[in-house]
């Protein structure tokens, strides 16, 4: 395999005493989109800072193009950073905020305003140029931030947080434009976020970060689908977590609430009388039992909830409840909460969370 | 960074150095008063001194009668024009402002040839209108303080919010302003009347040209006779306004946090 | 202290809804700001006109431009130059001094108690002024204060040898700023903390050295409420006398001594000449904030 872009290799960060990014290491490709998703205070700001430059790290090295950059100063490493509350400087106009990373460097003025003018095409408010920050809404000027970030073609863009002070529809929007220009610049991106399903959408890749490590790193089909840690089932995603007691493991049987299941191969090194933490995901769960699904359980429906196009039904099952979605039909009417209902299920998407 | 953390110590340290020096200086003169060793005779002397002690009081007697003269006139204003007046709110502003822009002794000059004897407002005529004229004129050099002492508490406090609420609950205009409104101002207002008294205490331009007994005379005539006493009243008035600043903060600890928005 | 800058961002007042707008007829609405327009108007406004006036006027009461005229006096006109000399200069040294203090302790990433230390000792500073400042310096630079003393005997340095002399510009000079600095400090920390932090970070990442930073954003941001600050300081100074009487008596001759002595015996031997000096301070304040104001308007039209 070719040498990856950038290359985040065995970096700690400690403050004081505590340490707050634990050998932490990734790789991303030229031209790739990667988000960090994780719980706040997990350091996903921490290691951003860190590929900008403003936090040193206090072992292992960054490399950018084969080129180790650790010591390098922020303003020498030729990277765009979003920020969390925009950070326009006020006192400077549109045209002006975007033209500024090009006037550091001494362009000439008639090729800084070619390059706003397109900037602000590309970010489609092209009628702003002369308006002031405190004259733009929140989603206009988080579209002007990213166009002054990546105005002086950087070849790293990296965005913390940069949707979370916009409201939700802005933020989809917005999330959206970010991820169809970055394709067309082709500008490799780092993104920060918790919201799970801004990372599900737009990334090529998530590193799932919890206590300063990168618990998983892969494509959002990858973490949501065979997430490799309990923490990563648990932040990505609803899960249906059942207790099962291992019965057979040469056999790969399990007993839930008095029902055997198989799970063959998904046992490794579980010894008979284990209690076992078994996870699926709502849709791979279906009411009634379903052609090509292997698995079954019975209960009784606790809850129903009509949200137009998708009923929530939630299926007492022993001591624990499963959520799963059915679509609406105007044909059936929704099931009733107290009747007995089967759910069945292919033991190939049960989870088994060590 | 690392050169960065350098200068801020440097230009601490000279600025530290110029704020103290004088204030070491003028402890260690003030103690000089016996030959040959340090002593607190000059304070005695000073603490001792009747002229001190009525001055004093006669300015503290002032400094009490100007905040509440600024009180009653910044805090219904102040009140009003959040409430209801806010198209007022420039022009009240830029008035509060005027008294850092208009010195002192002309302000004081313009009462003495308004309010001379034989002018219509007689306020010199007497003594209790001239020692009326001297906590006007303190409450107008006090104005700009207190007036922004208590916006700022109306601001983080929201009044318009509040007082709604109280009318919506059926509260009267008594019960608002007494349960509701100055409980939730009065750090703010005692922070503008110990900064009021702070500036007024040893205050000499109007006290002087007015005539009055106060204490900004007194310093300045000891200082104009007297050789280690004036370091002593030096020391004694920056503990005054130390004091009153200490308050000042210790009160901010108990202020209200803004509840309802944070502008 | 309070915030007093004059930078204070003229708060424009909502205009009133309908609602209240009916309402303002009923006298009541005034009641409550009553006492602080009969106040100010009474006590700030029409004796500070009337002497504008005075000052346009002769003993007969007839307009004139003689007050003003008689102004031109040599004595008159030095003591207007020192002290436009005193205040500019302590203004603009507290200004910058204050303003490096202010710096120094927010971003200089010196421990936080430095900081709470200085800014509480600022709101002590900057409020002692007056009659025990005066003394303060006299014992410290006086003939016999402590410095003037240890510079003789430990250096050998004679400051009064050399010229240097308390009564003096220097020395007036160099008291102002002890109460200049302050302020500054007091006023313009909150300016400084207002720079966000990503500014800089935005800036860096931009490309941008840090000279750069400063020149293109920081200086522009900060400075309407720094010249704003200037200014306060420069009225603060041009209008005090306490310090300077007390330390020099009558013997540095600034304009509000000549005032004030005016004022006590008419020195001048003409009451409306008295008239004039005092319109001249106003004047002179007034016009450092109408050129502030311009600026201001001019520039700043990313202020909202
Ligand atoms: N300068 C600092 N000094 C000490 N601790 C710090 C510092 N900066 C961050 N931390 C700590 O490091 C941890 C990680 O912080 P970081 O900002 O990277 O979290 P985050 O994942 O970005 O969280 P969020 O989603 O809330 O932004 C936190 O526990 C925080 O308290
Ligand atoms: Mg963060």
């Amino acid at each position: 395999m070719a040498d990856p872009f950038l290359s985040i290799q065995h970096v700690r960060k400690s403050f004081g005493a505590t340490t707050v990014v634990e050998d932490f290491n990734l790789d991303v490709e030229s031209g790739e989109f990667v988000s960090f998703l994780g719980p706040s205070g997990c350091g996903k700001t921490t290691v951003l800072r860190m590929v900008a430059g403003f936090e040193e790290p206090s072992a292992g090295k960054i490399v950018v193009s084969g080129k180790d950059i650790t010591r390098l100063k922020p303003n020498q490493r030729n990277v765009g950073m979003v920020f969390q509350a925009y950070a326009l400087f006020p006192n400077l106009t549109v045209a002006q905020n975007i033209g500024f990373g090009l006037k550091v460097v001494g362009m000439p003025r008639a090729d800084i305003d070619a390059r706003v003018a397109e900037m602000l095409g590309i970010i489609k408010l092209p009628q702003m140029a002369d308006r002031y920050p405190y004259q733009l809404s929140g989603g206009q000027q988080q579209r002007i931030a990213l166009a002054r970030a990546i105005a002086p073609k950087p070849k790293l863009l990296l965005l913390d947080e940069p949707l979370s002070a916009l409201d939700a529809k802005v933020r989809v929007s917005l999330r959206e434009e970010i991820r169809s220009i970055q394709k067309k610049l082709g500008i490799t991106t780092i993104f920060v976020t918790h919201d799970q399903e801004e990372a599900l959408s737009i990334s090529d890749r998530i590193a799932v970060m919890y206590g300063g490590k990168a618990e998983q790193v892969g494509t959002p089909f990858e973490i949501y689908n065979r997430p490799a840690t309990k923490f990563v089932a648990n932040f990505v995603g609803t899960l249906n977590v059942l207790e099962g007691t291992v019965t057979d493991p040469a056999a790969g049987t399990v007993r839930v609430n008095s029902e055997q299941i198989s799970l063959q191969g998904k046992l490794n090194g579980s010894k008979s009388g284990d209690t076992l933490s078994l996870a699926l995901r709502p849709e791979a769960i279906s009411l009634g039992r379903q052609p090509g699904r292997d698995s079954s359980l019975s209960g009784e429906i606790s809850e129903v909830h009509f949200l137009g196009s998708v009923i929530r039904v939630r299926v007492g099952i022993g001591g624990s409840t499963v959520s799963l979605d059915t679509f609406n039909s105007p044909a059936t009417p929704p099931p009733a909460v107290g009747e007995k209902a089967e759910i069945s299920f292919s033991s190939s998407d049960m989870l088994v969370l060590h | 960074m690392k050169s960065g953390k350098f200068w801020a110590w440097l230009v601490f340290a000279l600025g530290a150095a110029y704020f103290f020096i004088p204030l070491i200086a003028t402890v260690e003169f003030s103690m000089r008063m016996r030959r040959g060793e340090y002593s607190f005779d000059a304070y005695k002397v000073v603490l001792g001194d009747a002229r001190f002690q009525a001055t004093f009081g006669y300015s503290v007697l002032a400094a009490v009668f100007t905040i509440i003269l600024g009180v009653l006139i910044v805090v219904p204003a102040a009140y009003w024009i959040r409430l209801r007046l806010p198209q007022l709110r420039p022009i009240v502003e830029f008035i509060t402002l005027l008294p850092l822009v208009i010195p002192a002794i002309v302000i004081v000059f313009g009462y003495i040839r308004m309010y001379g004897s034989n002018s219509p407002l007689p306020f010199l005529a007497t003594d209790t209108g001239t020692n009326a004229l001297l906590v006007i004129g303190y409450a107008t050099l006090a104005l700009p303080y207190m007036y922004r002492a208590v916006d700022t508490g109306l601001r983080t406090i929201d009044v318009r919010t509040l007082t709604e609420a109280a009318q919506i609950l059926g509260a009267g205009w008594g019960t608002i302003i007494t349960r509701v409104i100055l409980p939730n101002v009065l750090i703010a207002v005692l922070s503008g009347a110990f900064l009021t008294f702070a500036i007024v205490i040893g205050e000499f331009t109007m006290a002087s040209l007015l005539n009055r007994p106060a204490f900004g005379p007194y310093l300045q005539n000891i200082g104009a006779n007297r050789a280690y006493e004036p370091a002593a009243l030096a020391i004694i008035a920056f503990a005054i306004t130390w004091g009153c600043m200490s308050l000042i903060q210790i009160l901010s600890r108990f202020a209200p946090r803004s509840a309802n928005r944070p502008n | 202290m309070t915030d007093i800058s004059m930078s204070d961002h003229a708060v424009t007042g909502k205009t009133a809804p309908p609602a209240e707008a009916r309402s303002m007829r009923l006298p009541t609405q005034w009641l409550g700001v009553a006492p602080f327009f009969i106040f100010a108007i009474m006590f700030l406004i029409l004796p500070t006109l009337y002497l504008m006036l005075g000052a346009f006027q002769n003993e007969a009461g007839e307009f004139t431009f003689e007050n003003i005229a008689a102004l031109a006096q040599p004595s008159i006109i030095a003591a207007y130059w020192i002290s436009i000399k005193v205040s500019l200069a302590s203004s603009l040294i507290g200004a910058f001094a204050g303003l490096a203090i202010a710096i120094a302790i927010v971003r200089g990433g010196l421990p936080e108690w430095i900081r709470s230390a200085t800014l509480t000792f600022s709101g002590v500073a900057s409020n002692f002024a007056g009659v025990p400042l005066a003394f303060a310096f006299l014992a410290t630079l006086g003939r016999l204060g402590l410095a003037t003393v240890i510079l003789n005997t430990l250096f050998g340095l004679n400051i009064y040898a050399h010229g240097f002399n308390i009564l003096s510009f220097w020395g007036l000079t160099l008291t102002y700023v002890y109460f200049q600095i302050p302020l500054m400090v007091v006023i313009i920390v909150p300016a400084i903390d207002g720079l966000k932090k990503e500014w800089g970070e935005a800036a860096a990442t931009l490309g941008a050295t840090m000279a750069q930073y400063w020149r293109m954003v920081v200086i522009p941001v900060i400075w309407p409420s720094f010249l704003g600050t200037v200014i306060l300081l420069f009225a603060n100074a041009f209008g005090a006398i306490a310090t300077a009487y007390a330390l020099t008596g009558s013997s540095l001759n600034i304009v509000p001594i000549l005032l004030y002595a005016q004022i006590r015996g008419d020195v001048l031997h003409n009451a409306h000449l008295g008239y004039a000096i005092a319109f001249g301070m106003i004047f002179i304040t007034g016009l450092a904030n109408v050129f502030y104001i311009w600026f201001r308007t001019r520039s700043e039209r990313w202020l909202k």
